[in-house]
């Protein structure tokens, strides 16, 4: 690393540092946190900016004359040019404002759904989606008559390329896919799956989710049609999120909610609705959210993207090592190339038990199937242990990590 | 915090690694499944019931040490009751990992009553009740005729 810095300077994170930037951390001494891919910390710059908003500026967007609502208008609208720049999109009519990414995907398979997929065409998704980028594409299928494949991973945990290519064919309208998995860490080759989806006509969608908090994304450069993620993984507050869509596709696609906001002209008669991005923002949206997540990614532009990807991949390269030295653990391959999340298993100890002991011991750590049911019952086993990265982690809460699962390994295998 | 001795008591560890009746019944005159969505865990009970009394009863699945455990000492309690007796054992059991008002049980229960204390340090891990609960919900839907779908702790 050092030889690194020298040949090529560049900022290191220091996680001790950034916690002081990070409330929770005060308010919980000795908290060892291993939960960011279920959702991140916020740092101060958040939570006060949220405040902020609405000490100073609050009132609702795009309907006011008056100075007030002009200002958190501003506000809520540079937000949607933040994102803009965030994913380096092309227009900022692009970024539709939603609840997270669950509603991102929700809105793409309930409007571009009906209109482009009939009955005999083919969905593909990954085994390794989380329930949000399954169950839409699932109930789609359901309702068009569609079917809805399943593209696996390898013996390794990766994505098996080969497989998907097969899958493929002229009938496939939509390839959804997460970009990073919320359960082993892979990382999906997108830019590559995009390019055989649309070999064929095929759309893709990527579940952002996990991506958007730990590395660069250019939603041109990956060249997707839809991507879509959650505030509250990137360090911004919950219930905002972000649906990408390319312009022509979202100026095709009807409105899945009707209210205010998204309309033009309404008469007895019917009813004009407003274009891109508006048409798919009904009602008074979650202006305080878009400020916030506007906050979080100043917050996470100030550590650099690069840096930040360069401190997740080193912790998961320690976290790797250190948990594979540990008896009876079985840690879930993640592929070639993984960030940031880790699933494991310990013989003869249920996941439940050890997230309670690990509990104990300050470490927070998510136990269950992380809504990946279908990923679990492949691999038979009922649920993992999940430990998740951000930027406040460092070395010694791998470490903390390992003394607890072995305390864990005393209390149930001695 | 509390000490997790007190959660994961010696009784538990041990009933948790070699769980009592964890065995079907061929042909039980009751049966039902239980199902913890947020873990992942899966227990039958099986019941044979002699008119009012249960003859037998047993379990198979997987689950957490807690359930497992909660899941042997509960077929060792209920072996031999009558249904009345085992609805008031689940009564103050609830009661007792709820956190609930804890009646009184008949004097000839208290012994097992007093069996199933060891499980009651759940009541401080609001996120495991359910877990010793799920059995005894299996139970109660057995006894009721079983479901077509399994029983849910919520």
């Amino acid at each position: 690393m050092n030889d690194m810095a020298a040949a090529k300077p560049r900022v290191v994170l220091d996680p001790q540092a950034l916690r002081r930037e990070f409330p929770i951390y005060q308010n919980n001494p000795g908290l060892v946190f291993l939960d960011s891919g279920a959702s991140a910390q916020k740092p101060a710059i958040v939570i006060d900016g949220i405040a902020d908003y609405y000490r100073r500026d609050y009132a609702n967007v795009h309907r006011g004359v008056y100075q007030l609502s002009q200002r958190s208008t501003d506000a809520f609208e540079e937000a949607r040019e933040t994102a803009r720049a965030f994913l380096n999109a092309a227009d900022v009519n692009e970024v539709v404002f939603t609840r997270g990414a669950t509603e991102s995907i929700n809105l793409v398979a309930q409007s571009w759904g009906p209109k482009f997929v009939k009955a005999g065409d083919e969905i593909i998704v990954s085994d390794l989606e989380h329930h949000s980028n399954f169950v839409p594409w699932q109930m789609l299928c359901e309702r068009v008559g569609a079917r809805l494949l399943v593209a696996p991973t390898d013996a390794s945990g990766g994505f098996d390329l080969a497989a998907f290519e097969a899958l493929l064919s002229p009938r496939t309208k939509m390839v959804a896919l997460t970009q990073v998995s919320n359960v082993t860490g892979a990382i999906l080759p997108v830019e590559r799956i995009v390019a055989l989806a649309h070999a064929k006509g095929a759309k893709v969608l990527v579940d952002g989710c996990q991506a958007v908090p730990r590395m660069p994304v250019d939603v041109q450069a990956i060249g997707c049609d839809f991507y879509a993620f959650s505030g509250h993984k990137a360090y911004g507050p919950s219930g905002i999120g972000v649906l990408w869509g390319r312009y022509e596709l979202l100026a095709a696609m009807p409105p899945w909610q009707t209210g205010g906001g998204m309309i033009t002209t309404v008469t007895l008669e019917r009813t004009e609705f407003q274009d891109p991005p508006h048409r798919f923002e009904a009602g008074t949206p979650d202006m305080s959210g878009a400020v916030g997540l506007k906050l979080a990614f100043d917050f996470i532009e100030s550590l650099g993207r690069e840096a930040i990807r360069e401190h997740e991949e080193a912790l998961t390269g320690y976290a790797v090592d250190r948990l594979s030295r540990i008896p009876d653990l079985n840690l879930l391959g993640g592929g070639q190339q993984r960030l940031s999340v880790l699933s494991f298993t310990l013989d003869g100890v249920h996941p439940h038990d050890v997230g309670t002991v690990l509990d104990q011991h300050g470490v927070a750590v998510r136990v269950g199937n992380h809504c990946a049911q279908p990923l679990m019952d492949k691999l038979g086993i009922a649920g993992t242990v999940r430990a998740s990265f951000g930027v406040y982690n460092d070395r010694g809460d791998i470490d903390a990590l390992a003394a607890a699962i072995e305390a864990c390994r005393e209390m149930f295998l001695r | 915090m509390m000490d997790l001795r007190e959660l994961y008591q010696d009784i538990i560890l041990d009933h948790g690694r070699h769980p009592r009746n964890f065995r079907p019944i061929e042909h039980p005159t009751h049966t039902a499944k239980g199902h913890n969505p947020l873990c992942g865990d899966r227990v039958t009970v099986y019941l044979t019931l002699d008119g009012d009394r249960i003859a037998d009863v047993s379990f198979e699945g997987r689950g957490c040490a807690i359930s497992t455990a909660s899941s042997s000492l509960m077929t060792e309690v209920l072996k031999g009751k009558t249904l009345a007796e085992a609805q008031a054992l689940f009564a103050q059991f609830h009661a007792k990992v709820t956190g609930g008002e804890v009646g009184e049980l008949p004097e000839a229960l208290e012994e097992d009553g007093e069996r199933l204390d060891p499980l009651t340090g759940v009541k401080a891990y609001p996120a495991r009740v359910k877990c010793a609960t799920l059995p005894w919900h299996a139970f109660e839907a057995a006894v009721k005729g079983g479901a077509a779908e399994p029983v849910k702790t919520e």
